[in-house]
């Protein structure tokens, strides 16, 4: 039964886990978001910096959670850099609709990278954790300032 | 701890028998036989609680207090016979000083709006401590927002036990009420509260106890006690979810004004004035949660059929086992190792968070609580974001503390 373990925990996420990308504090950010999981108490400060162009040129983060919630912001902070705003949006939309399940025709390869967190659509109960540095960057491109919050 | 029995040592405690009453248990998860160590958030339900629940649906129901025809007589004889019920084992002294509520939240909410509000000025002093669940801060912390009252916490050690040093320099003349838990929901520590309570009566002080964790593992004693509220909820009594107990004192319960407007409250209305129902009514508006109040009763039977203290006897004999065997762990750290304990089992493991804990050891049919526990306070406290937690209750066996340590051994090899 620990087959399916490894679905959610795959060797990609306990390398993002033991060794985070991009875990820093950004001095010249332009936006900083503090996002929190009040379920689990999980937090995250997530740095972006994106020019008038609407590209984003740089994600850092901060902060402690679990594995799948340090794995996932970690490699967000990997995947969107360069892009621009409305592409990283768009690939949230499609991970969260395949995370939540409510994407049956599954196709895992628009994903690209973010595809080894697929395996939480099993464990409804983890899509918070997969999902919360995805909803801070969310906000950083609404430019929202509020702390932000999965609930 | 040392003198921990092996499994097969222990004849006292039939768990095997036991577990048979609780059909929910004889499942398999992931596919392999459920282990419950969830029981501090809720406990499971013997069969003679959902029976009573299927009973009195099919065969007694209606609403209570009003009716002149039979069911409605029934369902009030029965109500009322669980009120008399609960208050046989609190010991209260009235069944009338037995509210029923919603829940231990509940409970505390009216204590809160109904005892405190209307008394409370600017400067009086409200004192909790720093265990304290967030049904027992939140509730306080809008009285002050209403009031101008000042929240005081005691302090715990690293022990996770109260400082009672503290405790008494933090009674002051200005306190007005003591809100303390009587067991702590992540850490397990049970607080002296009887001497708590003489303390704080030497200076007039009132003492509401949060008994929510206390009340599946002791006896309680409201008059030995001598607490002034006491609250718990049925769901953690192995009784139904969405019913609770305000035990308070007659005369403070007398001199509080109703909590909510409504049904059964009130004795008369007219536009002009309303004049309010007698104790207990007078706090239960509307129509009440009957069944789950007759189903309490019974959960209450049933653990008076086995007998608090030969539960307590099981539950600590599983938690120095559980210990013993947690300690030898590498890397887990136990939070909450108190002189005076319940059986919760509040554990770290190196550079893992709780929640894949959580989520591993459910793979292997264990059910462990993973979070903050609702007691967020006392996680800042010993500096961590969560606490892996393994809680236990009557049907709990010591071949179910193995499966928890083999579980925490996958865990550890899960994450390399």
């Amino acid at each position: 039964m620990l087959d399916q373990i490894r679905d959610l925990y795959q060797e990609v996420v306990f390398d993002h886990n033991r060794n985070p990308r991009n875990f820093r504090v950004m001095e010249d950010a332009n936006r900083t978001i503090e996002g929190f999981n009040p379920l689990c108490g999980d937090r995250i400060t997530l740095y972006v910096k994106i020019d008038g162009d609407g590209v984003i040129r740089d994600v850092s983060f901060q902060g402690s959670g679990c594995a799948i919630s340090t794995a996932s912001a970690s490699l967000m902070t990997e995947i969107v850099r360069d892009m621009h705003e409305s592409e990283a949006h768009a690939l949230f939309e499609t991970f969260h609709r395949i995370a939540t399940g409510k994407d049956d025709a599954v196709n895992l390869e628009e994903l690209g990278k973010l595809a080894v967190l697929a395996g939480v659509r099993a464990y409804p109960a983890r899509v918070k954790c997969a999902t919360l540095a995805w909803h801070s960057l969310e906000a950083a491109i609404e430019n929202k300032e509020a702390t932000v919050t999965t609930e | 701890m040392s003198t921990a029995p092996a499994p097969a040592a222990v004849p006292i405690f039939d768990a095997a028998r036991i577990r048979k009453d609780f059909p929910i248990l004889g499942q398999q998860v992931h596919g392999q036989p459920l282990v419950y160590l969830d029981n501090a958030a809720t406990a499971q339900k013997p069969k003679a609680v959902l029976d009573c629940i299927a009973k009195v649906y099919t065969e007694d129901y209606a609403n209570v207090h009003r009716g002149v025809h039979t069911l409605s007589q029934r369902a009030t004889e029965l109500f009322e016979g669980a009120r008399e019920k609960v208050q046989r084992h609190l010991n209260a002294r009235h069944s009338h000083e037995i509210v029923f509520t919603r829940g231990t939240t509940e409970a505390i909410n009216l204590v809160a709006q109904s005892y405190g509000r209307p008394r409370f000025k600017a400067g009086d002093e409200i004192l909790i401590t720093a265990m304290e669940h967030h049904s027992n801060i939140v509730p306080w912390q809008m009285l002050c927002e209403q009031t101008g009252a000042v929240l005081k916490v005691v302090p715990i050690d690293r022990t996770g036990a109260l400082v009672l040093d503290q405790f008494e320099a933090l009674l002051s003349n200005r306190t007005r009420l003591l809100a303390v838990t009587h067991m702590s929901n992540a850490l397990g520590t049970i607080n002296p509260v009887e001497k708590l309570i003489e303390q704080a009566h030497r200076r007039g002080v009132p003492v509401l106890v949060d008994g929510a964790q206390a009340i599946p593992h002791m006896a309680v004693d409201v008059q030995a006690l001598d607490c002034d509220f006491y609250a718990f909820s049925g769901h953690k009594l192995y009784g139904p979810a969405g019913i609770g107990i305000l035990y308070g004192k007659e005369e403070l319960l007398n001199k509080m004004p109703p909590y909510q407007g409504g049904g059964d409250m009130i004795r008369r209305v007219t536009f002009e004035k309303t004049e309010y129902n007698t104790l207990p009514y007078k706090f239960e508006a509307g129509t009440p949660s009957i069944v789950d109040a007759i189903a309490l009763g019974a959960a209450i039977d049933y653990v008076n059929g086995i007998g608090i203290e030969t539960i307590a006897g099981h539950e600590h004999r599983l938690l120095a086992y559980a210990t013993e065997q947690a300690l030898r762990i590498p890397g887990l750290e136990l939070l909450g190792q108190a002189a005076d304990k319940g059986a919760i089992l509040s554990f770290t493991l190196h550079r893992i968070h709780p929640h894949d804990i959580g989520t591993i050891l459910d793979h292997l049919g264990i059910a462990i609580r993973a979070g903050h526990h609702c007691a967020m306070p006392v996680m800042d406290f010993f500096g961590v974001p969560a606490t892996a937690r393994a809680s236990f209750g009557l049907y709990n066996t010591f071949e179910e503390v193995d499966a928890l340590i083999a579980g925490i051994h996958k865990v550890i090899e899960v994450f390399g």
